[in-house]
């Protein structure tokens, strides 16, 4: 009983001096250090999100320089496990005894809106380089996006098989917000298109076996199956669609690009040659600015192969320290979203922006094919939809 | 609908070659060994290095598999196991959750948290028809291997010497060792066996499961409801009770996908209501 009410008290007493922190939040501007929180899977079943994203950052400042109008930028990593109440606590705890001025990372949505109440409050920016929900942003003035919206990933995708010859599909995704966020935009597109979905099936998120609903999208004789998994499960998906035949008997292979991420696509076999997917990047994107990030992260991080979270991780960094160039190293919380919104500017996934409204990221949606290309297996780009906003916060 | 029911038979024999080793040190040697998923990772991560960084052939991968495992078994049995063959279940539980941990920071450092995923041989990836039902090959394979395995230790525990060895220094271990039995040794043996089964499991599920350090937290509550269902006293009880899990999960999931995924626990529940000692259980003495 007595810990409790302790805890309690502790948790109204950290409140209470977010709260208070506001008003002595321009003092933090005379320092001439700026901390920028960076909260992220880094252990746990996300982690590799988290480490990509770190990844993406060190790189950042490794070619940048650490120093931003007069500032040096500190980057304090911190570990939440994929736990949203982690990722609360520990944004308090860089708030307050830290006395961060920008929150980063986020690996997955309830992460990022567990912090929503806590930015708000304090007025500190939170710049998300993974979560892909369309709500977040909505949930704070405080939020900027540098990453994706599944609905801004796989409309491009419903629109580009509707124009191509796929009359008929079955989709495909794990029953969880982002899975149901992207299954709704791809029916909805898909279907004013004139396509029509035949069916539309929901796996459990704990659920390694795949085969009872391959079997039934197979039943269904779709032109294409759209498929969409966290990227965990998205090697056995694949592994399963390959083995089920579904490949070779000529339905399409269709999804956001976190079906054929890169850093797993490298350990996959032949068998996904051919599978679309859209997506906003690549690592053989043939941009110079994309050779040059992809040349370098391989040479920094022992040849692995950077995918969608480096980008993101080396993007919110990049935001960041533009945010910081526009306010003349003035952290205050307002000045800085000012100078975040409508931020543009060319990132190794090509043009993106932030928009001025929503405070989400603007960016192109390549479609690509999986192919190898210098033995080794790539999504290559072949078609581009340009500077796509969510569809669902205009 | 033959395909479903294949499916469903290929998912349990993957269960059942998962569980199966627990069911040896758990049910033979009543020893609570939840890290058993650990010598399933393994055994897997055995299968990744040796097939996708070192080329080797798949057929060299699944006896290596079993090896290291078995090994790996057999050298934790004798520093760390031992010392907890008496203690309370409780203890063993604590011990062995620790084990888990430690395996997956183990794992994590060396490997990476990323999936690894194996690549079959292209003769063992595909598929063909048998009575008209579309089957994959490598769950027709999985399926042959496990019947196999079923069969040969069923043959082992119930009609050899060993076995019966091994069910006396069980039953009573003082007695036993009376009667001139070398009961330290065989359970060593039990327990390494045990262990290599977990590891020729994962090897086996790797390509279909993938591995991630993860895996023993993953999978550990199926191995159990496996157990719980079957009762661990026997192999066939597990080897059953797999085969209805299986079959149910696949089968549920395909024909009411909306509660598809509650179904092995509607089932594991039902049993542990109505016969809590598992559906299939030797009754014992004790």
């Amino acid at each position: 009983m007595l810990r409790r009410q302790l805890l309690l008290g502790a948790a109204s007493l950290a409140t209470g001096v977010v709260a208070g922190l506001a008003p002595s939040a321009p003092a933090l501007a005379q320092q001439q250090t700026v901390k920028v929180g960076f909260i992220a899977a880094m252990t746990g079943p996300q982690a590799s999100s988290g480490r990509q994203m770190l990844q993406g950052i060190r790189l950042y400042q490794a070619l940048n320089g650490d120093t931003v109008a007069g500032k040096k930028i500190e980057v304090i990593v911190r570990d939440d496990t994929g736990v949203a109440d982690q990722t609360r606590r520990i944004a308090q705890e860089l708030i307050v005894n830290e006395k961060v001025a920008f929150i980063s990372g986020f690996s997955l949505t309830p992460l990022a809106l567990a912090v929503a109440p806590v930015i708000t409050q304090s007025k500190t920016p939170a710049i998300i380089m993974t979560a892909g929900t369309s709500i977040i942003t909505a949930q704070s003035p405080y939020f900027a996006r540098v990453s994706f919206t599944l609905p801004q990933q796989t409309m491009p995708m419903a629109e580009w098989a509707a124009k191509n010859g796929v009359k008929t599909a079955v989709t495909l995704v794990t029953d969880y917000g982002p899975g149901l966020d992207s299954e709704k935009a791809f029916a909805e597109k898909f279907t004013e298109l004139g396509g029509k979905v035949l069916a539309q099936l929901r796996a459990p998120l704990a659920n390694p076996e795949f085969a009872p609903f391959l079997q039934r999208a197979a039943d269904a004789k779709p032109d294409a199956i759209f498929l969409f998994v966290p990227g965990t499960q998205a090697g056995p998906l694949m592994r399963q669609v390959v083995d089920r035949g579904l490949t070779k008997s000529g339905v399409k292979i269709i999804g956001p690009g976190d079906i054929t991420e890169d850093e797993q696509l490298v350990s996959m076999d032949d068998s996904v040659l051919g599978v679309l997917t859209s997506h906003f990047y690549s690592a053989a994107h043939g941009s110079d600015a994309n050779k040059r990030f992809v040349a370098e992260f391989r040479k920094a991080n022992n040849n692995q192969r950077p995918n969608f979270f480096a980008v993101g991780g080396w993007d919110g960094m990049h935001a960041i320290y533009e945010a910081l160039r526009k306010t003349n190293g003035e952290t205050d919380g307002d000045k800085i979203m000012g100078a975040l919104r409508g931020l543009e500017w060319d990132s190794p996934r090509g043009r993106m922006s932030i928009d001025p409204q929503t405070r989400d990221v603007v960016q192109d949606v390549y479609i690509r094919r999986v192919e190898r290309r210098d033995g080794e297996l790539y999504n290559i780009e072949f078609d581009v939809v340009r500077q796509v906003k969510d569809p669902y916060r205009k | 609908m033959l395909t479903i029911l294949f499916d469903g038979v290929a998912y349990g024999m993957l269960l059942f070659i998962l569980a199966v080793g627990l069911c040896v040190t758990l049910g033979l040697m009543n020893f609570v060994n939840l890290a058993h998923g650990a010598f399933a990772m393994a055994g897997g991560y055995l299968t990744v290095v040796m097939m996708n960084r070192m080329g080797i052939s798949f057929w060299w991968c699944l006896p290596a598999a079993f090896l290291f495992s078995a090994a790996l078994g057999a050298i934790l049995e004798r520093t760390l196991y031992r010392r907890l063959y008496d203690k309370t279940h409780l203890d063993q539980v604590l011990f062995s959750i620790g084990l888990i941990f430690m395996s997956m920071a183990a794992v994590d450092y060396a490997m990476g948290a990323s999936q690894q995923i194996v690549n079959l041989p292209s003769y063992l990836s595909g598929r063909v028809e048998i009575f008209g039902a579309q089957v994959g090959v490598y769950r027709l394979f999985v399926i042959a291997v496990c019947g196999v395995l079923a069969v040969g230790l069923q043959f082992i525990i119930a009609r050899t010497r060993f076995g019966s060895q091994l069910r006396a220094s069980v039953d009573d271990g003082r007695v036993a060792r009376g009667l001139g039995i070398d009961v330290t040794r065989i359970f060593s043996l039990t327990f390494a066996v045990g262990s290599g089964l977990a590891g020729l499991g994962g090897a086996l599920g790797a390509s279909i499961l993938s591995m991630d350090p993860f895996f023993p937290l993953k999978y550990m509550i199926y191995f159990l409801i496996v157990i719980a269902v079957g009762g661990a006293t026997t192999i066939t009880g597990p080897f059953f009770a797999s085969l209805l899990l299986g079959i149910a999960d696949v089968g549920g999931k395909y024909f009411v996908p909306a509660i598809g995924g509650f179904i092995i626990y509607t089932i594991m529940v039902a049993v542990l209501i109505f016969r809590p000692e598992g559906l299939f259980t030797r009754r014992t003495r004790r």
